[in-house]
């Protein structure tokens, strides 16, 4: 049996690797260079606790499992995780009684140990925040992650567990017999299927429609955000978040995996014909400094490493859209992945996995033997023992090549970065954390542009930086 | 492993410090994160170097070499390590260093810091709009274009009139590809004037004053760029818009001190934003001297080769057994922006360097019982003066003041 999974970020990953402990073919098809590059990309990269969504929700049914299954996961694959925790804010008695409200929910929800702490407890704790903070909901299960390492993680491990992964593919359109789905035509080549998984994204609602199946329409909804040198890293210790209105969580403060400082998103939402606008706007960008200060009344905008801007799938129903179609019988959403979708992702991967495709489309997934859980991520040689990295550069002289100086990345991760995939400046950077520093790459892009072309064999015109038409450098100045 | 001088960083104000040291017969190891000596100067092919310190013109390169030349006659006191990045530098004076060779500990009895300056990036600018490929600091522009024989575009946008971002616009000229414009901010250009003219004027790149960046347009490579004239507080007006079809901007938008590495060992000066130091090169921590650009971004590589030399000496009379007191602070007055050194013992007497706020017509400096007059002071060109300590006694503070006359 052969399944298909249209679209590689976070959920579509976990959904293939989910996919790869059973007896069937799986291909993850996805249109961009690289996995993990559309939604995934740019968010608040949150695990959320799951207080935040409406009893009954799908978003509440998925949250706080999915989120209790990335200590595991995490584990087994190899990223990181903070549980640093989160507050929500209260500023006034209307935003206390809101915290009281979501704490009840949250309980219904499942959401282990919240609990409101007064304003001592919470400045003894995050001292920069505001100090007439007046009461806020504590949730130690919330954490942080780097969302594109876990599709990168999850594809890495399905890829040594059999997945095919095809990048730089294009779904656009499917063949039927009947009302099932028999092909899935790309812009490269017609795949035979038998079942197919949608977890396109933003463009999930294309999807569902050229296979003639339901969905709900989507729109994207902008974050833009601001992150700032590691200097501030700890200006907090726990996600920050103000008390969430009916659109939005607000806008946050929080620390980094790699020890940074991000603040955003907005919450803009465009027309459904605006997909790939990942542009910022100076309104955006003042009106995130301006809200955070209230949350942490000092910040140093000098400190700016970069502004950048994502979007988050959103739809009428603000409500996850996840099942096997009644109209095409062997085809299966997992749509309109707003917040918590990061969070909710490893739980929906397996409810798919065994719910859908096992109960409700009876198919018989036999457990395949041999399936390795286990993924092992780049070595990063700043980070062991010194006795530990001689040995290593004893071995291999370029783990003693220091290539990023901000994020101290050797030359042995960009090398291993590219033995794994990567293929453009930004499939280096989002696996190395290289170029991601305060210099931006200012030290080490174009060392980085030398080792891509020395290893890819290729010139350093046709390397580009994280799309086909995005090239970096021209023709040699001279022959 | 143990030496006296740990010199860290081998660019200009590195190599002087090195060859400083090794003449009064001390044990030097310079560590080099680049795979050659000379720091930036080897990317900058252009002419101008060494006016002062040679009295004569020389390219960066050949700048460069004189100092390579003349640490490879100290082979048996200085110790050259490149492609070796100091990770990290402790209370213990050990620093942790890097290389394909090994990975080690070094113990030193004095540390030079010679780290240089990044450039500001594009990200830092906050700049509304996509995030296209096509967009270089000047630096990298350079590297690319000097270093690794890459062309970095065909059509060009500059922005920032600083030496840099000029230079950049006849390189990239002189090698087809055709600059549209360099954009600056300040009503006046931000680098030297002899570099308006020898690299704008020459090549009629035409030069736009008050003017911003308002927006970044390509969602893959870079398509246009957006420039809006901007009013005093350098907040752009709206109805100025004038649009460049672009493939590639070049930004020159100023240096910053990298300083990162001496976090928790040293004070920093505000208004620098680099190493604090006295006049004898010594930091706020008694074995660690700082020379050039990450103390404070200087006009002249001279400069730099000069303060280098200076921290090489007293570093090494630091492991002779003599002491140096930090002395009193040197303190930015009236018009001035900033100085280097900023503080000041009377060890000897002081080679000031200072920027004014704004551009002057006649002004007078004033340094404690000192006075100069001096005319066309621009921000953009440094005023370096050397003070008689005589002038300079029995202060406890040393204000730095320039009267417009």
């Amino acid at each position: 049996m052969r399944v298909a999974v249209i679209g590689a970020g976070v959920v579509g990953s976990l959904i293939a690797r989910e996919l790869c402990k059973y007896d069937v073919e799986v291909l993850l098809i996805e249109k961009n260079l690289d996995v993990g590059w559309g939604v995934t990309k740019a968010n608040s990269a949150i695990l959320h606790a799951g207080y935040d969504d409406p009893v009954g929700s799908v978003r509440a049914r998925f949250c706080s499992v999915g989120n209790a299954m990335y200590t595991e996961l995490s584990r087994e694959l190899d990223f990181e995780i903070k549980r640093t925790g989160s507050y929500v804010l209260a500023f006034n008695d209307e935003e206390t009684a809101v915290l009281h409200k979501l704490l009840v929910q949250g309980e219904k929800n499942g959401v282990p140990n919240l609990s409101i702490h007064d304003r001592e407890t919470i400045l003894s704790r995050e001292p920069r925040i505001n100090p007439e903070v007046k009461m806020g909901l504590w949730a130690p299960t919330a954490g942080i992650t780097e969302p594109w390492m876990v599709a990168i993680a999850a594809v890495e491990n399905a890829l040594e567990n059999g997945l095919k992964l095809f990048l730089n593919e294009e779904v656009v359109d499917f063949e039927k017999q009947g009302n099932r789905i028999v092909g899935v035509i790309t812009n490269k080549q017609v795949h035979r299927v038998d079942v197919v998984i949608n977890a396109a994204g933003l463009f999930a609602d294309e999807i569902a429609k050229l296979a003639g199946a339901e969905y709900v329409p989507l729109h994207p909804r902008k974050g833009q955000y601001i992150l700032l040198d590691k200097k501030l890293g700890n200006t907090v210790r726990s996600v920050i978040f103000p008390t969430p209105t009916e659109k939005s969580k607000g806008i946050l403060v929080l620390p980094t995996i790699d020890g940074g400082l991000l603040l955003g998103p907005t919450a803009e939402d465009l027309p459904s014909d605006r997909k790939n606008d990942l542009t910022t706007t100076n309104e955006g960008i003042q009106s995130v400094k301006d809200f955070v200060l209230k949350l942490v009344p000092e910040i140093d905008f000098s400190l700016v490493v970069k502004t950048f801007a994502g979007l988050r799938p959103e739809s009428p129903q603000k409500d996850f859209f996840i099942g096997k179609s009644e109209i095409v019988p062997n085809f299966v959403n997992a749509m309109a992945m707003r917040s918590p979708g990061l969070t909710a992702a490893p739980a929906i991967a397996k409810y798919i996995a065994e719910e859908v495709l096992q109960q409700q489309m009876r198919l018989n997934l036999t457990t395949k033997k041999g399936f390795k859980p286990e993924r092992k991520g780049i070595r990063k040689y700043a980070e062991l023992s010194l006795e530990e990295w001689q040995r290593a550069v004893k071995e291999n002289p370029s783990a003693g090549r220091m290539i990023c100086f901000c994020n101290e990345v050797t030359e042995a991760e960009i090398v291993e970065a590219i033995r794994r995939g990567a293929r453009t400046l930004d499939g280096v950077k989002f696996r190395t954390r290289a170029m991601f520093g305060r210099c931006q790459g200012g030290f080490c892009m174009s060392k980085i542009l030398k080792i891509l072309e020395r290893e890819l064999k290729t010139d350093a015109s046709q390397i580009v930086l994280k799309s086909p038409n995005s090239w970096v450098v021209d023709g040699k100045v001279r022959e | 492993m143990k030496t006296d001088v740990l010199v860290i960083g081998a660019g200009a104000a590195g190599m002087a410090a090195a060859i400083a040291a090794a003449k009064r017969n001390l044990k030097v190891v310079i560590a080099e994160r680049d795979e050659i000596t000379g720091g930036i100067l080897n990317q900058c092919i252009h002419n101008g170097f060494g006016l002062h310190y040679f009295r004569e013109e020389l390219t960066g390169p050949e700048y460069a070499e004189r100092f390579r030349e003349q640490l490879s006659r100290y082979t048996g006191s200085i110790e050259v390590l490149t492609d070796c990045h100091v990770l990290k530098l402790d209370r213990n004076k050990k620093a942790l260093l890097v290389s394909p060779k090994n990975v080690f500990e070094l113990e030193a009895k004095v540390v030079v810091y010679a780290a240089g300056a990044r450039e500001r990036p594009f990200g830092s600018l906050m700049i509304p709009g996509d995030r296209p490929s096509g967009i270089f600091t000047a630096g990298v522009a350079q590297r690319l274009m000097n270093i690794d024989n890459r062309k970095v575009g065909r059509r060009a946008l500059i922005v920032g009139s600083g030496d840099i971002g000029m230079i950049m616009a006849r390189r990239l000229t002189l090698e087809g590809i055709e600059v549209v414009g360099v954009v600056e901010r300040l009503p006046y250009p931000g680098g030297l004037l002899r570099n308006v003219i020898q690299c704008l004027k020459d090549f009629n790149i035409p030069l736009y004053l008050s003017s911003t960046v308002v927006e970044v347009k390509g969602s893959e490579r870079l398509e246009e760029v957006v420039v809006a004239r901007v009013d005093e507080q350098f907040r752009p007006i709206p109805g100025t818009e004038k649009s460049f079809k672009v493939d590639t901007l070049v930004l020159s938008v100023g240096l910053i001190p990298q300083v990162e590495m001496l976090n928790g060992l040293v004070t920093l000066d505000k208004r620098t934003r680099g190493i604090a130091c006295s006049n004898t090169g010594q930091s706020s921590n008694e074995w660690i001297f700082a020379a050039g650009n990450c103390t404070a971004v200087f006009d002249l590589v001279d400069y730099v080769t000069k303060e280098g030399e200076r921290a090489g000496e007293y570093a090494s009379r630091y492991v002779n057994g003599e002491r140096f007191s930090l002395g009193v602070p040197i303190v930015p007055g009236e018009n001035v922006m900033l100085t280097f050194p900023n503080y000041y013992n009377d060890v000897d007497d002081l080679t000031l360097y200072l920027r004014c706020k704004k551009p002057m017509e006649k002004a007078l400096l004033k340094v404690g019982g000192f006075e100069k007059t001096f005319e066309d002071l621009i921000p953009s060109e440094m005023i370096v003066v050397k003070i008689p300590k005589q002038k300079l006694s029995n202060l406890d503070r040393i204000e730095v003041k320039l009267e417009e006359v």
